[in-house]
Protein backbone atom coordinates (compact mmCIF):
# COMPACT_ATOMS: atom_id res chain seq x y z
CA UNK A 1 0.00 0.00 0.00
CA UNK A 2 2.20 2.27 1.00
CA UNK A 3 4.55 1.99 -2.16
CA UNK A 4 1.46 2.10 -4.42
CA UNK A 5 1.12 6.10 -2.15
CA UNK A 6 4.65 6.80 -3.09
CA UNK A 7 4.20 5.81 -6.77
CA UNK A 8 0.99 7.85 -7.40
CA UNK A 9 2.60 10.88 -5.26
CA UNK A 10 5.82 10.78 -8.16
CA UNK A 11 3.20 10.35 -10.58
CA UNK A 12 1.33 13.74 -9.60
CA UNK A 13 5.04 15.01 -9.64
CA UNK A 14 6.09 13.96 -12.87
CA UNK A 15 2.38 15.44 -14.68
CA UNK A 16 3.37 18.53 -12.95
CA UNK A 17 6.76 18.86 -14.61
CA UNK A 18 5.39 17.56 -17.92
CA UNK A 19 3.10 20.61 -17.80
CA UNK A 20 5.30 22.99 -17.16
CA UNK A 21 7.74 21.97 -20.19
CA UNK A 22 4.72 21.92 -22.19
CA UNK A 23 3.49 25.63 -20.89
CA UNK A 24 7.60 26.52 -21.98
CA UNK A 25 7.11 24.90 -25.67
CA UNK A 26 3.93 26.47 -25.81
CA UNK A 27 5.49 30.00 -25.05
CA UNK A 28 8.47 29.14 -27.49
CA UNK A 29 5.05 28.16 -29.98
CA UNK A 30 4.23 31.39 -29.75
CA UNK A 31 7.24 33.52 -29.76
CA UNK A 32 7.20 33.89 -33.40
CA UNK A 33 3.27 35.57 -33.62
CA UNK A 34 5.11 37.75 -31.07
CA UNK A 35 7.97 39.20 -32.68
CA UNK A 36 5.94 39.72 -35.49
CA UNK A 37 3.68 41.40 -33.15
CA UNK A 38 6.85 43.87 -31.64
CA UNK A 39 8.34 44.43 -35.33
CA UNK A 40 4.99 46.24 -36.89
CA UNK A 41 5.66 49.20 -34.56
CA UNK A 42 9.24 49.45 -35.36
CA UNK A 43 10.95 51.43 -38.14
CA UNK A 44 12.28 49.52 -41.15
CA UNK A 45 15.61 49.41 -40.70
CA UNK A 46 15.46 47.55 -37.34
CA UNK A 47 13.68 45.31 -37.65
CA UNK A 48 16.18 42.96 -39.34
CA UNK A 49 19.10 44.71 -36.76
CA UNK A 50 17.22 44.36 -33.56
CA UNK A 51 14.55 41.84 -33.92
CA UNK A 52 14.08 40.45 -30.63
CA UNK A 53 14.37 44.19 -28.76
CA UNK A 54 11.57 45.69 -27.79
CA UNK A 55 10.69 49.13 -29.53
CA UNK A 56 12.88 51.76 -27.92
CA UNK A 57 12.96 55.26 -28.18
CA UNK A 58 14.76 55.47 -31.86
CA UNK A 59 13.36 52.57 -33.29
CA UNK A 60 10.00 53.29 -32.45
CA UNK A 61 7.16 54.59 -34.75
CA UNK A 62 3.77 53.96 -33.40
CA UNK A 63 1.02 52.76 -35.93
CA UNK A 64 3.19 54.24 -39.42
CA UNK A 65 4.00 50.85 -40.47
CA UNK A 66 -0.08 50.52 -40.40
CA UNK A 67 -0.35 53.69 -42.08
CA UNK A 68 2.25 53.01 -44.90
CA UNK A 69 1.24 49.34 -45.16
CA UNK A 70 -2.55 50.86 -46.35
CA UNK A 71 -1.88 52.06 -49.56
CA UNK A 72 2.01 50.27 -49.81
CA UNK A 73 3.21 49.28 -52.99
CA UNK A 74 0.79 51.95 -54.80
CA UNK A 75 -2.17 49.32 -54.03
CA UNK A 76 -5.05 49.95 -51.47
CA UNK A 77 -4.79 46.86 -48.75
CA UNK A 78 -8.14 47.05 -48.07
CA UNK A 79 -8.98 45.90 -51.41
CA UNK A 80 -6.58 43.00 -50.86
CA UNK A 81 -8.71 42.04 -47.60
CA UNK A 82 -11.83 42.59 -49.83
CA UNK A 83 -10.73 40.16 -52.55
CA UNK A 84 -9.43 37.53 -50.62
CA UNK A 85 -13.06 37.41 -48.42
CA UNK A 86 -14.56 37.51 -51.47
CA UNK A 87 -12.99 34.85 -53.20
CA UNK A 88 -12.91 32.53 -50.68
CA UNK A 89 -16.52 32.33 -49.47
CA UNK A 90 -17.37 32.40 -53.32
CA UNK A 91 -15.09 29.24 -53.58
CA UNK A 92 -16.19 27.45 -50.46
CA UNK A 93 -19.82 28.09 -51.30
CA UNK A 94 -19.74 27.42 -54.94
CA UNK A 95 -17.72 23.79 -53.82
CA UNK A 96 -19.96 23.04 -50.56
CA UNK A 97 -23.72 23.12 -53.31
CA UNK A 98 -22.48 21.52 -56.62
CA UNK A 99 -20.06 18.61 -54.88
CA UNK A 100 -22.55 17.53 -52.20
CA UNK A 101 -25.19 17.71 -55.19
CA UNK A 102 -22.44 15.98 -57.35
CA UNK A 103 -21.61 13.54 -54.39
CA UNK A 104 -25.12 12.16 -53.93
CA UNK A 105 -25.91 11.88 -57.47
CA UNK A 106 -22.52 9.92 -57.57
CA UNK A 107 -23.58 7.55 -54.61
CA UNK A 108 -27.33 6.95 -55.53
CA UNK A 109 -27.14 6.33 -58.97
CA UNK A 110 -23.82 4.53 -59.01
CA UNK A 111 -23.68 3.29 -62.68
CA UNK A 112 -20.10 2.90 -64.28
CA UNK A 113 -20.33 6.40 -65.85
CA UNK A 114 -20.27 7.45 -62.06
CA UNK A 115 -18.00 5.44 -60.68
CA UNK A 116 -15.15 6.80 -63.59
CA UNK A 117 -16.17 10.23 -62.56
CA UNK A 118 -15.32 9.32 -58.69
CA UNK A 119 -12.40 7.79 -59.53
CA UNK A 120 -11.30 10.21 -61.88
CA UNK A 121 -11.76 12.88 -58.66
CA UNK A 122 -9.58 10.74 -56.23
CA UNK A 123 -6.84 10.50 -58.84
CA UNK A 124 -7.07 14.54 -59.07
CA UNK A 125 -6.37 14.55 -55.60
CA UNK A 126 -2.86 12.71 -56.01
CA UNK A 127 -2.15 15.47 -58.72
CA UNK A 128 -0.03 18.15 -57.54
CA UNK A 129 -0.34 21.37 -58.60
CA UNK A 130 2.81 21.90 -61.03
CA UNK A 131 1.21 19.45 -63.05
CA UNK A 132 -1.45 21.97 -64.63
CA UNK A 133 -0.62 25.22 -63.51
CA UNK A 134 0.76 26.15 -67.00
CA UNK A 135 -2.37 24.87 -69.01
CA UNK A 136 -4.47 25.65 -66.35
CA UNK A 137 -3.72 29.28 -66.39
CA UNK A 138 -4.11 29.53 -69.73
CA UNK A 139 -7.32 27.67 -70.07
CA UNK A 140 -8.22 30.03 -67.13
CA UNK A 141 -7.27 32.94 -69.22
CA UNK A 142 -9.38 32.11 -72.21
CA UNK A 143 -12.20 31.46 -70.23
CA UNK A 144 -11.59 35.01 -68.72
CA UNK A 145 -11.33 33.73 -65.15
CA UNK A 146 -9.39 36.36 -64.51
CA UNK A 147 -11.19 38.20 -61.84
CA UNK A 148 -12.13 37.44 -58.26
CA UNK A 149 -16.03 36.74 -58.86
CA UNK A 150 -15.13 34.11 -61.58
CA UNK A 151 -12.08 32.34 -60.41
CA UNK A 152 -14.27 30.44 -57.94
CA UNK A 153 -14.95 28.29 -61.38
CA UNK A 154 -11.47 27.39 -60.98
CA UNK A 155 -11.00 26.40 -57.72
CA UNK A 156 -14.13 24.43 -58.01
CA UNK A 157 -12.92 22.64 -60.71
CA UNK A 158 -9.29 22.14 -58.98
CA UNK A 159 -11.22 21.67 -55.67
CA UNK A 160 -13.43 18.98 -56.62
CA UNK A 161 -11.65 15.88 -55.80
CA UNK A 162 -10.65 15.73 -52.14
CA UNK A 163 -15.06 17.43 -51.59
CA UNK A 164 -16.44 14.27 -53.62
CA UNK A 165 -14.09 12.05 -51.81
CA UNK A 166 -15.65 12.89 -48.76
CA UNK A 167 -18.83 13.67 -49.68
CA UNK A 168 -19.26 10.05 -51.31
CA UNK A 169 -18.49 8.63 -48.49
CA UNK A 170 -20.69 10.37 -46.06
CA UNK A 171 -23.88 9.50 -48.54
CA UNK A 172 -23.32 6.10 -48.55
CA UNK A 173 -23.36 5.48 -44.58
CA UNK A 174 -26.39 7.35 -44.97
CA UNK A 175 -29.96 4.86 -44.78
CA UNK A 176 -31.73 5.09 -48.32
CA UNK A 177 -35.28 4.65 -46.61
CA UNK A 178 -34.96 7.79 -45.40
CA UNK A 179 -34.97 9.10 -49.29
CA UNK A 180 -37.20 6.27 -50.66
CA UNK A 181 -39.85 7.67 -48.37
CA UNK A 182 -39.43 11.40 -49.57
CA UNK A 183 -40.03 9.93 -53.11
CA UNK A 184 -43.37 7.75 -52.55
CA UNK A 185 -44.33 10.68 -50.73
CA UNK A 186 -43.83 12.32 -54.49
CA UNK A 187 -40.62 14.60 -53.67
CA UNK A 188 -38.43 14.91 -56.87
CA UNK A 189 -35.05 14.96 -56.87
CA UNK A 190 -34.76 18.54 -56.01
CA UNK A 191 -36.83 18.45 -53.43
CA UNK A 192 -35.47 15.35 -51.95
CA UNK A 193 -32.03 16.09 -52.03
CA UNK A 194 -32.61 20.04 -50.37
CA UNK A 195 -34.91 19.29 -47.79
CA UNK A 196 -34.05 15.57 -46.88
CA UNK A 197 -30.26 14.98 -47.93
CA UNK A 198 -28.53 18.24 -47.44
CA UNK A 199 -29.41 18.86 -43.50
CA UNK A 200 -28.05 15.46 -43.01
CA UNK A 201 -25.12 16.14 -44.73
CA UNK A 202 -24.39 19.05 -42.10
CA UNK A 203 -21.26 17.31 -40.24
CA UNK A 204 -19.31 17.00 -43.64
CA UNK A 205 -20.30 20.30 -44.82
CA UNK A 206 -18.69 21.52 -41.91
CA UNK A 207 -15.19 19.41 -42.34
CA UNK A 208 -15.12 20.18 -46.09
CA UNK A 209 -16.17 24.12 -45.06
CA UNK A 210 -13.22 24.31 -43.07
CA UNK A 211 -11.05 22.25 -45.25
CA UNK A 212 -11.35 24.36 -48.69
CA UNK A 213 -11.45 28.12 -46.74
CA UNK A 214 -7.75 27.37 -45.18
CA UNK A 215 -6.92 26.08 -48.54
CA UNK A 216 -8.63 29.39 -50.58
CA UNK A 217 -7.20 31.92 -48.21
CA UNK A 218 -3.89 30.56 -47.73
CA UNK A 219 -3.32 29.51 -51.33
CA UNK A 220 -0.92 32.00 -53.24
CA UNK A 221 0.45 30.53 -56.96
CA UNK A 222 -2.86 29.29 -58.26
CA UNK A 223 -4.51 32.89 -58.14
CA UNK A 224 -0.73 34.50 -58.61
CA UNK A 225 -1.06 32.98 -62.13
CA UNK A 226 -4.42 33.23 -62.77
CA UNK A 227 -5.90 36.55 -61.24
CA UNK A 228 -5.16 39.50 -63.55
CA UNK A 229 -2.62 40.43 -61.31
CA UNK A 230 -2.77 44.12 -62.11
CA UNK A 231 -6.13 44.83 -60.87
CA UNK A 232 -6.63 41.74 -58.16
CA UNK A 233 -4.55 40.94 -55.59
CA UNK A 234 -5.31 38.57 -52.46
CA UNK A 235 -3.59 38.77 -49.39
CA UNK A 236 -0.81 36.69 -49.85
CA UNK A 237 0.35 37.70 -53.08
CA UNK A 238 -0.27 41.25 -52.04
CA UNK A 239 2.87 40.58 -49.63
CA UNK A 240 4.65 38.50 -52.14
CA UNK A 241 4.62 41.58 -54.56
CA UNK A 242 5.60 43.52 -51.97
CA UNK A 243 8.67 41.47 -51.21
CA UNK A 244 9.54 40.28 -54.67
CA UNK A 245 9.44 42.95 -56.66
CA UNK A 246 10.41 45.88 -55.12
CA UNK A 247 14.58 46.37 -54.58
CA UNK A 248 13.96 47.96 -51.24
CA UNK A 249 12.22 45.77 -48.89
CA UNK A 250 10.29 47.92 -46.34
CA UNK A 251 9.97 45.22 -43.58
CA UNK A 252 8.11 47.30 -41.29
CA UNK A 253 5.20 47.97 -43.20
CA UNK A 254 5.21 44.20 -44.72
CA UNK A 255 5.12 42.97 -41.17
CA UNK A 256 2.05 45.05 -40.22
CA UNK A 257 0.15 43.77 -42.97
CA UNK A 258 0.66 40.19 -42.35
CA UNK A 259 0.13 40.78 -39.35
CA UNK A 260 -3.33 42.07 -40.14
CA UNK A 261 -4.02 39.11 -42.66
CA UNK A 262 -3.09 36.83 -40.05
CA UNK A 263 -5.84 38.33 -37.46
CA UNK A 264 -8.57 37.14 -39.59
CA UNK A 265 -7.33 33.44 -39.47
CA UNK A 266 -6.93 33.65 -35.68
CA UNK A 267 -10.30 34.91 -35.18
CA UNK A 268 -11.73 32.21 -37.31
CA UNK A 269 -9.47 29.33 -35.61
CA UNK A 270 -10.53 30.85 -32.26
CA UNK A 271 -14.24 30.85 -33.24
CA UNK A 272 -14.63 27.25 -34.77
CA UNK A 273 -11.89 25.66 -32.74
CA UNK A 274 -13.65 22.37 -32.21
CA UNK A 275 -14.99 22.32 -36.09
CA UNK A 276 -11.55 23.17 -37.47
CA UNK A 277 -9.51 20.07 -35.56
CA UNK A 278 -12.13 17.67 -36.82
CA UNK A 279 -12.46 18.87 -40.20
CA UNK A 280 -8.39 18.40 -40.36
CA UNK A 281 -8.84 14.73 -39.05
CA UNK A 282 -11.25 14.36 -41.08
CA UNK A 283 -9.64 15.65 -44.30
CA UNK A 284 -6.77 13.62 -43.10
CA UNK A 285 -6.47 11.51 -46.40
CA UNK A 286 -5.00 14.32 -48.15
CA UNK A 287 -1.80 17.15 -47.54
CA UNK B 1 -31.84 -4.05 -53.06
CA UNK B 2 -34.43 -3.92 -55.46
CA UNK B 3 -35.91 -1.30 -54.36
CA UNK B 4 -32.29 0.53 -54.13
CA UNK B 5 -32.54 -0.39 -58.34
CA UNK B 6 -35.72 1.76 -58.41
CA UNK B 7 -33.92 4.67 -57.12
CA UNK B 8 -31.49 4.49 -59.64
CA UNK B 9 -33.67 4.48 -62.45
CA UNK B 10 -36.18 7.23 -61.12
CA UNK B 11 -36.42 10.86 -61.99
CA UNK B 12 -33.00 11.25 -60.24
CA UNK B 13 -31.32 9.83 -62.78
CA UNK B 14 -32.66 11.87 -65.55
CA UNK B 15 -31.53 14.94 -63.05
CA UNK B 16 -28.12 14.47 -64.20
CA UNK B 17 -27.65 17.88 -65.96
CA UNK B 18 -28.44 19.79 -62.84
CA UNK B 19 -26.66 17.53 -60.27
CA UNK B 20 -23.42 16.70 -61.90
CA UNK B 21 -23.18 19.02 -64.79
CA UNK B 22 -22.03 22.06 -62.89
CA UNK B 23 -19.60 20.02 -60.90
CA UNK B 24 -18.52 18.23 -63.84
CA UNK B 25 -17.96 21.16 -66.67
CA UNK B 26 -16.10 23.24 -63.61
CA UNK B 27 -13.72 20.17 -62.98
CA UNK B 28 -12.81 19.76 -66.89
CA UNK B 29 -11.89 23.34 -67.04
CA UNK B 30 -10.02 23.03 -63.61
CA UNK B 31 -8.44 19.58 -64.17
CA UNK B 32 -9.23 17.37 -66.38
CA UNK B 33 -8.15 19.47 -69.61
CA UNK B 34 -5.29 21.13 -68.28
CA UNK B 35 -4.18 17.54 -67.21
CA UNK B 36 -4.55 16.21 -70.52
CA UNK B 37 -2.91 19.07 -72.44
CA UNK B 38 -0.06 18.96 -70.20
CA UNK B 39 0.90 15.46 -70.89
CA UNK B 40 0.42 16.45 -74.35
CA UNK B 41 2.91 19.37 -74.05
CA UNK B 42 5.65 17.82 -72.48
CA UNK B 43 6.18 16.13 -75.60
CA UNK B 44 5.92 19.59 -77.77
CA UNK B 45 8.12 22.36 -78.03
CA UNK B 46 6.27 25.67 -77.09
CA UNK B 47 6.10 29.24 -75.23
CA UNK B 48 2.38 29.50 -75.36
CA UNK B 49 -0.05 26.70 -75.90
CA UNK B 50 -1.40 27.41 -79.03
CA UNK B 51 2.21 27.80 -81.04
CA UNK B 52 3.28 23.98 -80.08
CA UNK B 53 5.13 21.53 -81.82
CA UNK B 54 4.87 17.93 -81.23
CA UNK B 55 8.79 16.90 -80.70
CA UNK B 56 10.03 14.34 -83.03
CA UNK B 57 7.04 15.36 -85.44
CA UNK B 58 7.03 18.87 -86.02
CA UNK B 59 10.66 19.43 -85.44
CA UNK B 60 13.87 17.46 -85.24
CA UNK B 61 14.16 16.75 -82.10
CA UNK B 62 13.45 13.57 -80.62
CA UNK B 63 10.23 12.57 -78.93
CA UNK B 64 11.32 12.47 -76.03
CA UNK B 65 13.61 15.49 -76.17
CA UNK B 66 11.58 17.39 -73.14
CA UNK B 67 12.07 14.31 -70.79
CA UNK B 68 15.99 13.78 -71.94
CA UNK B 69 16.78 17.45 -71.53
CA UNK B 70 15.01 17.95 -67.67
CA UNK B 71 17.06 14.78 -66.57
CA UNK B 72 20.24 16.35 -68.44
CA UNK B 73 19.29 19.55 -66.29
CA UNK B 74 21.74 19.74 -63.16
CA UNK B 75 19.54 22.01 -61.56
CA UNK B 76 16.35 19.42 -61.64
CA UNK B 77 18.53 16.82 -60.33
CA UNK B 78 20.18 18.64 -57.52
CA UNK B 79 16.40 19.58 -56.83
CA UNK B 80 15.14 16.48 -56.77
CA UNK B 81 17.94 14.88 -54.91
CA UNK B 82 17.37 17.76 -52.55
CA UNK B 83 13.50 17.79 -52.18
CA UNK B 84 13.87 13.78 -51.24
CA UNK B 85 16.50 14.82 -48.38
CA UNK B 86 14.30 17.51 -47.48
CA UNK B 87 10.93 14.99 -47.12
CA UNK B 88 12.92 12.53 -45.24
CA UNK B 89 14.35 14.87 -42.70
CA UNK B 90 10.85 16.40 -42.12
CA UNK B 91 9.18 13.47 -41.73
CA UNK B 92 11.32 12.49 -38.94
CA UNK B 93 11.58 15.36 -36.71
CA UNK B 94 7.77 16.15 -36.90
CA UNK B 95 6.49 12.55 -36.89
CA UNK B 96 8.87 11.95 -33.42
CA UNK B 97 7.91 15.37 -31.88
CA UNK B 98 4.22 15.38 -32.82
CA UNK B 99 3.54 11.80 -31.37
CA UNK B 100 5.77 12.85 -28.28
CA UNK B 101 3.23 16.07 -28.18
CA UNK B 102 -0.01 13.68 -28.87
CA UNK B 103 1.70 11.19 -26.49
CA UNK B 104 1.96 13.47 -23.50
CA UNK B 105 -1.55 15.34 -24.25
CA UNK B 106 -3.31 12.17 -24.01
CA UNK B 107 -2.06 11.67 -20.51
CA UNK B 108 -4.35 13.70 -18.62
CA UNK B 109 -2.13 16.76 -18.25
CA UNK B 110 -3.77 20.14 -16.86
CA UNK B 111 -3.80 22.51 -19.83
CA UNK B 112 -4.54 19.94 -21.93
CA UNK B 113 -6.84 21.81 -24.45
CA UNK B 114 -4.92 25.25 -23.98
CA UNK B 115 -1.46 23.07 -25.36
CA UNK B 116 -3.27 21.39 -28.48
CA UNK B 117 -5.04 25.15 -29.74
CA UNK B 118 -2.09 26.64 -29.53
CA UNK B 119 0.23 23.98 -31.07
CA UNK B 120 -2.29 23.75 -34.01
CA UNK B 121 -2.27 27.29 -34.54
CA UNK B 122 0.74 27.68 -37.10
CA UNK B 123 -1.45 25.13 -39.09
CA UNK B 124 -3.83 27.49 -40.03
CA UNK B 125 -1.39 30.77 -41.46
CA UNK B 126 -0.38 30.27 -45.14
CA UNK B 127 2.91 29.40 -46.36
CA UNK B 128 3.72 32.64 -48.12
CA UNK B 129 3.06 34.64 -44.95
CA UNK B 130 4.89 32.56 -42.46
CA UNK B 131 8.04 32.25 -44.83
CA UNK B 132 7.95 35.68 -44.23
CA UNK B 133 7.43 35.77 -40.72
CA UNK B 134 10.21 33.41 -40.42
CA UNK B 135 12.97 35.05 -42.56
CA UNK B 136 12.34 37.92 -40.11
CA UNK B 137 13.44 35.58 -37.34
CA UNK B 138 16.67 34.14 -38.88
CA UNK B 139 17.77 36.66 -40.47
CA UNK B 140 17.27 38.78 -36.65
CA UNK B 141 19.31 35.74 -35.50
CA UNK B 142 22.13 35.78 -38.39
CA UNK B 143 22.28 39.24 -37.98
CA UNK B 144 24.73 38.62 -34.80
CA UNK B 145 27.01 37.04 -37.09
CA UNK B 146 27.01 39.56 -39.60
CA UNK B 147 25.41 36.82 -42.37
CA UNK B 148 21.42 36.12 -43.70
CA UNK B 149 19.90 33.19 -44.06
CA UNK B 150 20.79 32.62 -47.41
CA UNK B 151 24.74 32.80 -47.49
CA UNK B 152 24.93 29.61 -46.91
CA UNK B 153 22.80 26.55 -48.28
CA UNK B 154 23.08 24.51 -44.96
CA UNK B 155 21.37 27.78 -43.21
CA UNK B 156 18.23 27.49 -45.43
CA UNK B 157 18.08 23.78 -45.17
CA UNK B 158 17.21 23.90 -41.09
CA UNK B 159 15.90 27.21 -41.83
CA UNK B 160 12.91 25.21 -43.79
CA UNK B 161 12.98 22.13 -41.84
CA UNK B 162 12.02 24.27 -38.95
CA UNK B 163 9.45 26.63 -40.50
CA UNK B 164 8.22 23.28 -41.86
CA UNK B 165 8.31 21.68 -38.37
CA UNK B 166 6.17 24.80 -36.94
CA UNK B 167 3.58 24.63 -39.09
CA UNK B 168 2.76 20.53 -39.35
CA UNK B 169 3.53 19.77 -36.07
CA UNK B 170 -0.30 20.70 -34.34
CA UNK B 171 -1.69 18.76 -37.42
CA UNK B 172 -0.01 15.87 -37.14
CA UNK B 173 -0.58 15.52 -33.55
CA UNK B 174 -4.35 15.96 -34.02
CA UNK B 175 -4.07 12.82 -35.79
CA UNK B 176 -2.56 11.31 -33.43
CA UNK B 177 -4.06 11.89 -30.87
CA UNK B 178 -6.74 10.32 -32.68
CA UNK B 179 -5.20 7.33 -33.03
CA UNK B 180 -3.99 7.61 -29.45
CA UNK B 181 -7.59 8.22 -28.43
CA UNK B 182 -8.89 4.91 -30.18
CA UNK B 183 -6.80 2.14 -28.18
CA UNK B 184 -8.44 0.49 -26.01
CA UNK B 185 -8.24 0.91 -22.47
CA UNK B 186 -8.88 -2.56 -21.33
CA UNK B 187 -5.18 -3.44 -23.18
CA UNK B 188 -3.34 -0.47 -21.47
CA UNK B 189 -4.80 -1.94 -18.48
CA UNK B 190 -4.09 -5.71 -18.86
CA UNK B 191 -0.60 -4.77 -19.67
CA UNK B 192 -0.36 -3.02 -16.42
CA UNK B 193 -1.31 -6.09 -14.94
CA UNK B 194 1.01 -7.88 -16.23
CA UNK B 195 3.46 -5.65 -14.97
CA UNK B 196 4.64 -4.21 -17.76
CA UNK B 197 6.40 -0.85 -17.33
CA UNK B 198 5.53 2.94 -18.89
CA UNK B 199 7.72 2.13 -21.81
CA UNK B 200 7.05 -1.84 -22.95
CA UNK B 201 3.02 -0.73 -22.96
CA UNK B 202 4.38 1.90 -25.24
CA UNK B 203 6.12 0.30 -27.38
CA UNK B 204 4.29 -3.33 -26.95
CA UNK B 205 0.55 -1.67 -26.86
CA UNK B 206 0.49 1.46 -28.04
CA UNK B 207 3.04 1.76 -31.01
CA UNK B 208 1.34 -1.03 -32.72
CA UNK B 209 -2.26 -0.06 -32.16
CA UNK B 210 -1.85 3.55 -33.47
CA UNK B 211 0.03 2.25 -36.93
CA UNK B 212 -3.08 3.19 -39.03
CA UNK B 213 -2.35 6.81 -37.75
CA UNK B 214 1.65 6.22 -38.24
CA UNK B 215 0.91 5.16 -42.23
CA UNK B 216 -1.42 8.56 -42.61
CA UNK B 217 1.05 10.82 -40.55
CA UNK B 218 4.46 9.45 -42.62
CA UNK B 219 2.95 9.84 -46.49
CA UNK B 220 1.22 12.90 -45.61
CA UNK B 221 5.01 14.70 -43.75
CA UNK B 222 6.45 12.86 -46.93
CA UNK B 223 4.39 14.03 -49.45
CA UNK B 224 4.11 17.54 -48.01
CA UNK B 225 7.89 17.76 -48.39
CA UNK B 226 8.09 16.84 -51.87
CA UNK B 227 5.46 19.34 -52.88
CA UNK B 228 6.79 22.08 -50.63
CA UNK B 229 6.60 25.18 -52.73
CA UNK B 230 5.19 28.64 -51.01
CA UNK B 231 7.72 28.29 -47.84
CA UNK B 232 10.53 27.89 -50.33
CA UNK B 233 10.00 30.22 -52.60
CA UNK B 234 9.22 33.37 -49.77
CA UNK B 235 12.31 31.82 -47.45
CA UNK B 236 15.00 31.39 -49.31
CA UNK B 237 13.46 31.58 -53.15
CA UNK B 238 16.20 28.65 -54.06
CA UNK B 239 19.28 31.31 -53.13
CA UNK B 240 22.16 30.82 -52.79
CA UNK B 241 22.75 30.46 -56.03
CA UNK B 242 26.51 29.96 -57.19
CA UNK B 243 27.52 28.83 -60.91
CA UNK B 244 28.64 25.21 -61.22
CA UNK B 245 29.54 24.53 -64.33
CA UNK B 246 28.59 27.68 -65.55
CA UNK B 247 25.27 27.49 -64.99
CA UNK B 248 23.81 28.69 -61.86
CA UNK B 249 22.31 26.15 -59.32
CA UNK B 250 19.87 27.29 -56.97
CA UNK B 251 21.66 25.20 -53.29
CA UNK B 252 17.93 25.25 -51.63
CA UNK B 253 15.61 25.15 -54.90
CA UNK B 254 13.31 22.16 -54.54
CA UNK B 255 11.64 20.39 -57.24
CA UNK B 256 8.25 22.48 -57.22
CA UNK B 257 10.35 25.76 -57.01
CA UNK B 258 12.67 24.60 -60.39
CA UNK B 259 9.53 23.94 -62.18
CA UNK B 260 7.98 26.98 -61.73
CA UNK B 261 11.96 28.79 -62.37
CA UNK B 262 11.88 26.62 -65.81
CA UNK B 263 8.18 27.66 -66.59
CA UNK B 264 8.35 31.50 -66.01
CA UNK B 265 12.09 32.83 -65.14
CA UNK B 266 13.23 33.14 -68.76
CA UNK B 267 10.63 31.04 -70.61
CA UNK B 268 12.47 29.47 -72.83
CA UNK B 269 12.33 25.80 -72.11
CA UNK B 270 8.43 25.98 -71.18
CA UNK B 271 8.61 21.97 -72.71
CA UNK B 272 11.35 20.79 -70.37
CA UNK B 273 9.63 22.70 -67.24
CA UNK B 274 5.96 20.80 -68.56
CA UNK B 275 8.23 17.22 -68.84
CA UNK B 276 9.93 17.78 -65.24
CA UNK B 277 6.13 18.64 -63.82
CA UNK B 278 4.86 14.82 -65.27
CA UNK B 279 8.06 13.56 -63.67
CA UNK B 280 6.88 15.08 -60.62
CA UNK B 281 3.76 14.15 -60.81
CA UNK B 282 4.51 10.64 -61.41
CA UNK B 283 6.59 10.84 -58.27
CA UNK B 284 3.75 12.38 -55.82
CA UNK B 285 1.20 9.61 -57.31
CA UNK B 286 3.72 6.90 -56.87
CA UNK B 287 4.11 7.76 -53.63
CA UNK B 288 -0.53 7.97 -52.99
CA UNK B 289 -0.73 4.90 -54.49
CA UNK B 290 1.69 3.33 -51.74
CA UNK B 291 -0.21 4.97 -48.92
CA UNK B 292 -3.34 3.35 -50.67
CA UNK B 293 -1.81 0.24 -50.53
CA UNK B 294 0.12 0.72 -47.11
CA UNK B 295 -3.22 1.77 -45.57
CA UNK B 296 -5.28 -1.31 -47.16
CA UNK B 297 -2.90 -3.46 -45.96
CA UNK B 298 -3.50 -2.51 -42.48
CA UNK B 299 -7.23 -2.78 -43.05
CA UNK B 300 -7.40 -6.42 -43.86
CA UNK B 301 -5.31 -7.18 -40.93
CA UNK B 302 -7.19 -5.56 -38.06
Amino acid sequence: MGTQKNGLARERVFKIILSVVLAIICIIYILPIGTLVINTFKQSTYVKSETFALPNEQSFVGFDNYIKGMTFGNYDFWKTVLYSFTITILSTALILLFTSMAAWYIARVDNKICRAIYYLCVFSMVVPFQMVMFTLSKTADTLKLNTPWTIPIVYLGFGAGLAIFMFVGFVKSIPLEIEEAAVIDGCGPIRTFFLVVFPMLKPTMISVGILEIMWVWNDYLLPYLVLDRNLYRTIPLHIQYLQGSYGQVDWGATMALIFLGIVPVVIFYLICQKHIIKGVAAGAVKG
Amino acid sequence: MKRSRDLRKGPIRRAWWLFILPMMAAFAIGFVWPFIQGIYLSFCTFVTTSDAKINGIMNDNSFFHNYIKAFQDPTFVRAFWYSALFAIVSLVIINVLAFTLAYLLTQKLKGTNIFRTVFFMPNLIGGIVLGYIWSMIFDGILYFYGKTLVTEPVWGFWGLIIVVAWQQIGYMMIIYIAGLQAVPEDMLEAAKIDGANKWQTLWRVTIPNVMPSITICTFLTLTNGFKLFDQNLALTNGLPKPFVNGVPVGQTEMIALNIYNTFYVGSTSRGVAQAKAVVFFILVAALGLLQLAATRKKEVQQ
